[in-house]
């Protein structure tokens, strides 16, 4: 199977990078820009699951390791079962 | 009295604890490799400093899920003291162990700079001997130090007096300008809820002699030395 | 792919001239294969073979009653008592670190840390040297933040306190940016390592990270000029990996402990290749090697790749036989690699297979140490009279002694480096008693009274108007770097960074910086044990300043001994050790407020220095003195600032000087090499005069350290009276408005 997980940061936390190129892009003269979070992806690749299991297996990966649950909040998508 | 300090691939002030606990403070102490289970009967576990899986993924994270900590858990349920520092620290908050989390620092930058401490409580078994009030100047050495909480528990640490150390100016004030991390409430150090383990970004292990400059960090282990003395 | 048909002009696209061309035909006695030619135009680079360089190297004093290991090995080795020694270089890479400044001075770390610990020794400090083009280049602030940033994580990572070192801005770095690290490691005399590859039999070991593309022909691109096309070479920049870098040290160090160590090289630049050629030319031996048994992070890999591959964090090691299963043990227990790739040979050849056909069969002398030497012409540059010429009544007089004074403490050249030195960990492991900002770092060998003091030290101006007396003026002003914390200096390393050596004045400057240095270590009894040679500083034809950045290292025999370059105590008597004449040629109060960077530099006279650097070792070892600053860059007034500027309580000073005729720029901001700001308690004052005549060096009660404020009285009229806040405020926001200038 092969999966993205993307984790990104909680709203309400300080993302201090995000801001760092919120600011840049618009002196870059992008001056719509009104904010940005920075987030993180992985792509994993693993062996066969069983299609009713795959999803749920991928959250527990986010929950034991891939998230911070104190300040991330994480997205999984099945790209090929 | 005994001491384990832990130590995990990319840990680079577990040194610099065990000279802090063996050679400055005399306790028999024992380096804990992160395979193994074993605490060497300690009654005081030290999660150092430094770069464990090289910062990897999230500071601390894969540290905090390697099999010793199971055993650092076990050893904290039981009583038993804790104390993290700088990447410690962060193992910490990732195990569960304390609350929170240590964000990138404000300034982007790593920061390694001497800065005030202001003691919050002298009701732990690492600051009694520093005092309520007490000044420290301490070095801290990081990328991410910016202490955040949800506002619940920044409402607890606080009303349950866990709030061991927070950054202030040279006067012992609060004052943005020397929360050069940018960490919430100015936070430090906090305390578990049974005050049996704390974190702190600062190192006290680096200003334990005065030919570094401060012997302010003495006083953190001092009072572990007190505590564990007090109660065997 | 098949390996493409070797042909001379494939040999000239390699970087081999035609000569160098029939040199490789003779000494194979066919055509090369394509692996083959890649072996010998990376040994042959100038990076790797030092063919300008060795004949005018051989210039230096290299021995010494001290010195354990001089040049030719990965890093010098230098005896400090007891038992134990320090192991240092210095290493370049500037042309990485122009094309992608993070990843460029993040690996040149990393280079620096395993040549080091590849010794045996365990790094315990690290400097850096960095120039930078003029602060208000487009690319300036981003080439700043990125080498920094790279510099910081990595030694940060590993756990090595960075204490010190140099940062130069000037125009003449603007295509060319030099990023030079310098590590010190400590080790028991008696438990040195070497990149010797002896003992027919014995296995060969690769152990480190895996082998990918990147930074093939990073030698070669270090011995090239830049240009447009330089730009694509943009992929071969190499990646660093701190945390591995980090086991790596470990394992080996661990492993070191054991015997199973025949020899251990770093495969850096030119990886594989010089590793294993270097080795086995030490050795005399031969070497075989299976490059199917190589750690591959990328598939289809052709031998070409694999033997010049610049991958990072990676050494090759030579193992007694028998030792497999400790070898195996230690890496296993650190999650690194560890693989048997071959064994030494006595044929005195390298041969080299791939899946089952011998790819490589060369011998081994001829490629690693009988690589082309040039004695290149040499012709000194056509303005240099015209640099030298430096006619001073056209120049008028300093009306403003505290414009200047405040313009220089905020100048690029000379304010604080806080902003750099606050994201390098400089406490690491405990032991650094006085980090950056100091004259000297201090750092304390554990288990014993002793420390050693460490600094960097060039003046491009100086050389670039007299290569001979600058280089000379490095060494001095590093030795008194190093005697003002109360060290004994003890030996050099250098990185010597130039232009193009095929332009005849590069080379003529390069041989004078060389024999410059050289007479200075002689002078000062400081031998050369290792260093570096970085030639094509040069963009589209323009060089850099002839830059032999210094690195000097000294021993304290009691740490408690050391002092430090900040005032003290109100009250405290400043005294200027060492005579002043008003020398103006080459100064920074010339370049920043006239824009005039002519002149010769300071004359120095040997015998005063020596005198000097033993007098300031005596007054600081018998606690004579409070304090001590060397006086260079900006002058008297300047250091003095400093001291004041330094001190945590913020102490000011008034001095009362004399001008004797002088002109008050030439007294105030003059740069005479050997002297030295001294304070020490008023009871210590004649003692201190007295010693100091005693030792034909004069010393001059000039001020009082005390109050607010820097006051300045000359011949009885004050100049200068401005609070130390003001100079602090200037001196502290310098660099911030070049980091943030867009």
């Amino acid at each position: 199977m092969k999966a993205r997980v993307h984790v990104f940061l909680k709203e309400g936390v300080l993302d201090p990078q995000g801001k760092a190129v919120a600011s840049a892009l618009r002196t870059l003269g992008f001056e719509e820009v009104a904010a940005v979070r920075q987030g993180k992806f992985f792509d994993l690749e693993t062996g066969p699951l069983p299609a009713g299991e795959a999803e749920a297996r991928l959250q527990e990966y986010c929950r034991k390791l891939l998230a911070n649950p104190v300040i991330e909040n994480f997205r999984v998508e099945i790209l090929e079962p | 009295m005994k001491a384990a300090v832990v130590e995990f691939p990319g840990s680079n002030c577990d040194h610099d604890a065990y000279e802090w606990s063996s050679r400055l403070f005399g306790l028999d102490t024992a380096r804990v490799w992160y395979t193994s289970r074993d605490l060497a009967g300690a009654d005081l576990v030290i999660i150092p400093g430094g770069f464990s899986y090289g910062d990897y993924l999230r500071c601390g994270a894969m540290a905090a899920r390697s099999p010793v900590m199971e055993s650092v858990v076990e050893h904290a349920r039981r009583g038993g003291l804790v104390i993290g520092i700088c990447n410690g620290f962060q193992i910490l908050c990732e195990a569960g162990l304390l609350p929170g989390a240590l964000l990138r620092n404000r300034t982007l930058t790593f920061l390694c700079r001497e800065v005030c401490l202001r003691c919050e409580t002298a009701d732990s078994p690492f600051t009694r001997a520093v005092g309520k009030g007490g000044l420290l100047r301490l070095p801290i050495a990081h990328g991410d130090g910016n202490y955040f909480c949800d506002p619940e528990t920044l409402d607890a640490l606080r009303a349950e007096d866990r709030v061991a150390f927070r950054y202030v100016n040279p006067r012992g004030q609060t004052d943005e300008a020397w929360n050069v991390n940018g960490s919430l409430d100015a936070i430090a150090g906090i305390l578990s809820e049974d005050r049996r383990i704390l974190g702190m970004m600062p190192h006290p292990e680096r200003a334990s002699e005065a030919l570094l400059g401060s012997r302010d960090g003495a006083g953190v282990f001092e009072s572990m030395m007190a505590t564990m003395g007090g109660t065997g | 792919m098949p390996d493409p048909q070797v042909t001379l002009p494939l040999a000239l696209a390699h970087g081999l001239s035609e000569e160098e061309w029939r040199r490789v035909l003779d000494i194979l006695g066919r055509v090369p294969t394509y692996p083959e030619l890649g072996i010998f135009s990376v040994m042959w680079s100038e990076h790797c073979s030092y063919k300008s360089s060795r004949v005018h190297l051989k210039k230096f004093p290299t021995s010494g009653p001290r010195v354990l290991q001089g040049p030719g090995e990965n890093a010098g080795v230098v005896d400090i008592g007891d038992g134990w020694a320090v192991c240092f270089k210095m290493e370049s890479h500037n042309h990485p670190s122009y094309i992608e400044p993070y990843q460029g001075a993040a690996t040149g770390v990393g280079g620096i840390l395993r040549d080091v610990f590849t010794m045996g020794a365990r790094p315990i400090a690290s400097l850096n040297a960095l120039h930078f083009g003029r602060p208000g280049h487009p690319r300036t602030p981003h080439l700043v933040k990125g080498v920094v940033a790279g510099v910081g994580d990595y030694g940060n990572c590993v756990g090595v306190p960075t204490v010190g070192g140099q940062v130069v801005f000037h125009e003449c770095y603007d295509g060319n940016i030099l990023v030079n690290a310098f590590t010190l490691g400590l080790l028991r005399a008696d438990k040195i390592f070497r990149g010797c590859a002896s003992g027919a039999g014995n296995p060969v070991w690769y152990v480190g990270s895996k082998t990918g593309r990147d930074g093939i022909h990073g030698a070669t691109m270090a011995s090239a000029e830049f240009s447009e096309e330089t730009e694509q070479k943009r992929p071969t920049v190499q990646v660093g990996d701190p945390f591995t870098e980090k086991l790596l040290l470990e394992a080996c160090l661990e492993l070191m402990e054991t015997d199973a160590i025949v020899g251990i090289q770093d495969m850096g630049a030119a990886g594989l290749t010089s590793s294993s050629f270097e080795m086995a030319g030490r050795a005399g031996s031969g070497i075989r090697m299976n490059l199917d048994e190589v750690p591959v992070r990328e598939t289809g890999m052709t031998p070409y790749e694999i033997l010049l591959s610049e991958s990072q964090e990676r050494m090759l090691l030579v193992a007694r036989r028998g030792c497999e299963e400790a070898v195996r043990g230690v890496f296993a227990k650190w999650g690194l690699d560890a693989v048997r790739v071959g064994e030494v040979t006595d044929t005195g050849r390298a041969e080299i297979f791939w899946r089952g056909e011998k790819v490589v069969d060369m011998p081994v002398g001829p490629v690693s140490d009988q690589a082309p030497l040039y004695d290149r012409p040499q012709a000194p540059p056509a303005d240099l009279a015209a640099r030298r010429e430096l006619d001073l009544s056209a120049v008028p007089d300093c009306r403003d002694p505290e414009g200047a004074l405040l313009a220089l403490v905020g100048s690029p050249a000379l304010c604080s480096r806080r902003w750099v030195y606050t994201q390098y960990d400089q406490t690491v492991r405990t032991n650094t008693v006085r980090g950056p900002g100091g004259d000297a770092a201090v750092i304390r060998v554990k288990g014993t009274q002793k420390a050693v003091a460490l600094t960097l030290d060039v003046n491009p101006r100086y050389c670039h108007l007299d290569p001979f007396e600058g280089a000379r003026l490095a060494v001095a002003e590093a030795a008194r770097n190093v005697a003002c914390v109360g060290a004994e200096p003890l030996a050099v390393t250098d990185c010597l960074n130039f232009g193009n050596p095929e332009r005849p004045h590069v080379m003529w400057e390069f041989a004078r910086c060389v024999e410059g240095m050289a007479q200075a270590c002689r002078e000062l009894s400081t031998p050369v044990v290792s260093g570096n040679v970085s030639f094509y500083n040069e963009t589209h034809g323009e060089g850099i300043f002839p830059t032999p950045s210094v690195g000097m290292v000294g021993l304290i025999e009691d740490v408690s001994r050391c002092v430090g370059n900040a005032f003290c105590e109100e009250g405290d008597a400043v005294v200027l050790l060492g005579r002043t004449r008003g020398h103006l040629g080459g100064s920074e109060y010339l370049s920043l407020l006239h824009g005039i960077e002519r002149g010769t530099p300071p004359p120095l006279d040997a015998g005063r220095e020596r005198a000097l650097l033993a007098l300031l070792r005596e007054l600081a070892c018998e606690g004579k003195v409070k304090s001590l600053h060397d006086c260079s860059d900006g002058g008297l007034l300047v250091a003095v600032a400093e001291c004041g500027l330094h001190s945590r309580a913020a102490l000011g000073a008034t001095l009362s000087l004399q001008a004797r005729g002088m002109r008050l720029d030439g007294l105030l901001f003059g740069e005479d090499a050997s002297r030295v700001v001294a304070t020490c308690a008023p009871a210590m004052l004649q003692p201190l005069l007295d010693r100091a005549r005693a030792c034909a060096i004069e010393a001059t009660l000039i001020g009082t350290v005390g109050g607010e404020a820097l006051v300045v009285n000359v011949d009885g009229q004050r100049l200068v009276d401005r609070p130390l806040r003001d100079l602090r405020a200037a001196w502290e926001e310098g660099f911030e408005s070049v980091v943030k200038r867009r």
